[in-house]
């Protein structure tokens, strides 16, 4: 039991590992602000929950669990909160994003399809 | 009041939570934080249904879930992206109809939006939201309103 506990801790952590790679490879690869966000949205979402189950699954029933917990509660509280001060601070700046399809102009309620 | 109480008790459950100690001194102590943080935010007005929403705790256990399935597909979906080589994505810029009739429903919707990797809110309006999408495909599934209509169902009314 403590094994399989052990290999699915160990797999959740190097997922979240890797997705906070990749998340740092896409802010380096994406061309502008807002496409940076999303890539950092992968690290702290995908990321960080992922690293955090797996460290609940080594600290068991514990009240290190409980802790990790509420931190992930308040990253994923606080985490887009942020994110949007910062696009929303450069969208009214007037950083111009780089679009390949520019539905600004258009009503929410359009009929969607590509 | 009520609200009263419930912070308070919140507070509490997180002291006690957090600091792991039960000795009767540490206790007392908390007890005493605590109340007076109840008493301060009393006195600064700030305890309402907007900032200690308990209403919707419960309804919440239905919505949070499926807001996780949908983070980790968008993680996998925004993660495949990064990795392609070549151009993988095609931005996105659109208004998004928000439903929810309270600014906490809104809060809610268009902070959904921005957990899931891949739409990021930058703007937010009466009714509509501006939002920021990594590939066309995701503006689409956010238009289509889905998102929308379970935020709507768990905030709505009050």
């Amino acid at each position: 039991m403590a094994l399989v506990l052990d290999i699915a801790s160990w797999i959740l952590l190097l997922g979240g590992g890797a997705l906070v790679t990749i998340g740092g490879i896409g802010i380096v690869r994406f061309p502008d602000v807002y496409t940076r966000s999303h890539a950092a949205g992968v690290t702290d979402t995908g990321g960080a929950g992922l690293i955090l189950v797996g460290l609940m699954l080594q600290g068991g029933g514990t009240l290190v669990t409980v802790k990790l917990i509420l931190i992930l509660i308040f990253i994923f509280f606080t985490s887009p909160t942020a994110t949007f001060a910062l696009v929303h601070a450069a969208y009214e700046s007037d950083e111009e994003p780089q679009l390949d399809h520019d539905l600004r102009n258009e009503p929410p309620d359009r009929e969607t399809g590509s | 009041m009520v609200h009263a109480l419930s912070l308070g008790c919140v507070l509490f459950g997180t002291w006690l939570l957090l600091s792991g100690h039960f000795d009767p001194l540490l206790i007392g102590l908390g007890v005493a934080s605590c109340a007076a943080v109840v008493y301060f935010t009393h006195r600064m007005d700030v305890i309402d249904h907007e900032g200690h929403p308990v209403h919707l705790t419960l309804r919440g256990v239905g919505y949070w879930p499926w807001l996780t399935v949908e983070i980790l597909k968008a993680n996998i979906d925004v993660a495949r992206r990064i990795l392609t080589p070549g151009a993988s994505i095609s931005p996105t810029m659109l208004r998004v109809r928000s439903t929810q009739p309270t600014d906490l429903g809104r809060v809610i919707f268009a902070n959904s939006i921005t957990l899931t990797p891949g739409t990021v809110s930058v703007d937010v309006g009466e009714g509509e939201i501006l939002v920021h999408a990594l590939s066309r495909g995701g503006a689409d599934d956010l238009a289509a309103g889905e998102m929308d209509r379970r935020v709507t169902r768990m905030a709505g009314g009050n």
